[in-house]
């Protein structure tokens, strides 16, 4: 029964070649569906391209349903596994920053990465950008300490707080990407094309 | 001009089918090792340990840095920095395999090459802010945390997304 590593089924010492591993496997997938590319990514928000929008909602999608079967038959114990941490206001508020960078950086960190990876300099540059806002961010942390704590609700599931069972929940999203999949396709048939 | 490499360097995946592969991937790490993936924590390590390397007694005091500084580990050995080796080495085989191997800087032709690596590099320091702020990037926050039906994942997710569309007006002349 899963997760192996925290049930010691895989020693622990294994950990650092499972991360290169599982790593391997990311970026390969990352690049070859086509993240490298700036251009490729951000046009999804001028309409012109939704590769992004299709493989990160059908990633999103099939692993929550993964992780659901997976639990149901018990392969795997939900309850050693991270929940990502909800703090409201720093969740919404770094989501708001990230988006500003998205759009005028064009790159997230995993893909820019992979940018990196193939010689693109303007995924180097990134990268570097990135790095010096971590810095900025660490050196002013008292000023933002507030905020990055505020309105800690715990490792709380989206389905608590909505009052709905995980299944239905999953359900709903699965159907909701697969009317956005269907939106997306009319909208690509109208759209002028840009060259890239 | 060798047009049979160029267009064979924009062939990438089915969207959908790149999908199914990266939620595998996802699974299959939280099946091994009960974490999603990332990529934000690992340039996160970077910076802390090159602050701890130049400015030791600066890291230990900062109500920051500290968090992630121990006496047993180097602010290098985590499971993240492993993991971006990984993804760093799987992009490069990927890569190679389509023929996209190349040292270029790419933008709009309507935009020059400086401008491009501005707004490169004001997008890198805002995603490298916000990611502390959110305490997650696209991959850490919003993918691996939906995937486990996270609140906190969702709303970032939902905050990427929104704002980016929100900004998109603004910066067309970059893209478009």
């Amino acid at each position: 029964m899963g997760p192996l590593i925290p049930m010691g089924i895989i020693p622990d010492q294994w950990n650092s070649v499972m991360a290169v591993l599982i790593g391997v496997a990311f970026g390969f997938v990352l690049e070859s569906s086509g993240f490298s590319s700036s251009r490729k990514i951000v046009g999804l928000f001028y309409g012109y391209d939704f590769t992004v929008l299709r493989v990160f909602f059908t990633a999103a999608v099939t692993t929550a349903v993964g992780l659901a079967y997976f639990s149901y038959v018990g392969w795997i114990d939900m309850s050693l596994a991270y929940i990502h941490p909800t703090y409201l206001t720093a969740a919404i508020v770094g989501g708001l920053i990230m988006g500003l960078g998205f759009i005028t950086g064009g790159f997230c960190p995993g893909t820019s990465l992979c940018a990196v990876a193939i010689g693109k300099i303007d995924g180097i540059i990134f990268t570097i950008g990135l790095m010096l806002g971590i810095f900025i961010f660490s050196e002013g942390y008292p000023v933002w300490e507030g905020l990055y704590n505020g309105n800690y609700l715990g490792s709380v599931k989206v389905t608590e707080s909505l009052g709905i069972s995980d299944n239905l929940f999953i359900f709903l999203f699965a159907v909701m990407a697969l009317a956005a999949f269907y939106v997306t396709s009319l909208i690509g048939r109208r759209i002028k094309e840009v060259n890239y | 001009m060798d047009t049979n490499h160029k267009d064979r360097s924009k062939v990438y995946f089915n969207p959908y089918f790149g999908g199914v592969l990266l939620g595998m991937v996802l699974l299959a790490t939280f099946y091994i090792t009960g974490r999603g993936l990332g990529a934000s924590g690992a340039a996160k390590s970077t910076v802390v340990a090159v602050v701890d390397r130049f400015a030791p007694e600066h890291a230990e005091n900062s109500g920051y840095y500290s968090q992630f500084l121990s006496d047993d580990n180097h602010p290098l050995n985590t499971w993240l920095v492993f993991e971006v080796i990984g993804v760093l080495a799987g992009a490069f085989l990927s890569g190679a395999i389509s023929g996209r191997l190349k040292l270029k800087t790419e933008h709009n032709p309507k935009i020059t090459n400086k401008r491009r690596l501005l707004f490169a590099g004001i997008g890198g320091v805002l995603f490298g802010f916000g990611a502390q702020v959110a305490r997650g990037c696209t991959s850490g926050a919003a993918l691996s945390g939906a995937a486990v039906l996270s609140l906190g994942g969702f709303l970032t997710m939902l905050a990427i997304f929104g704002s980016a569309y929100a900004f998109a007006w603004f910066f067309r002349k970059l893209w478009i």
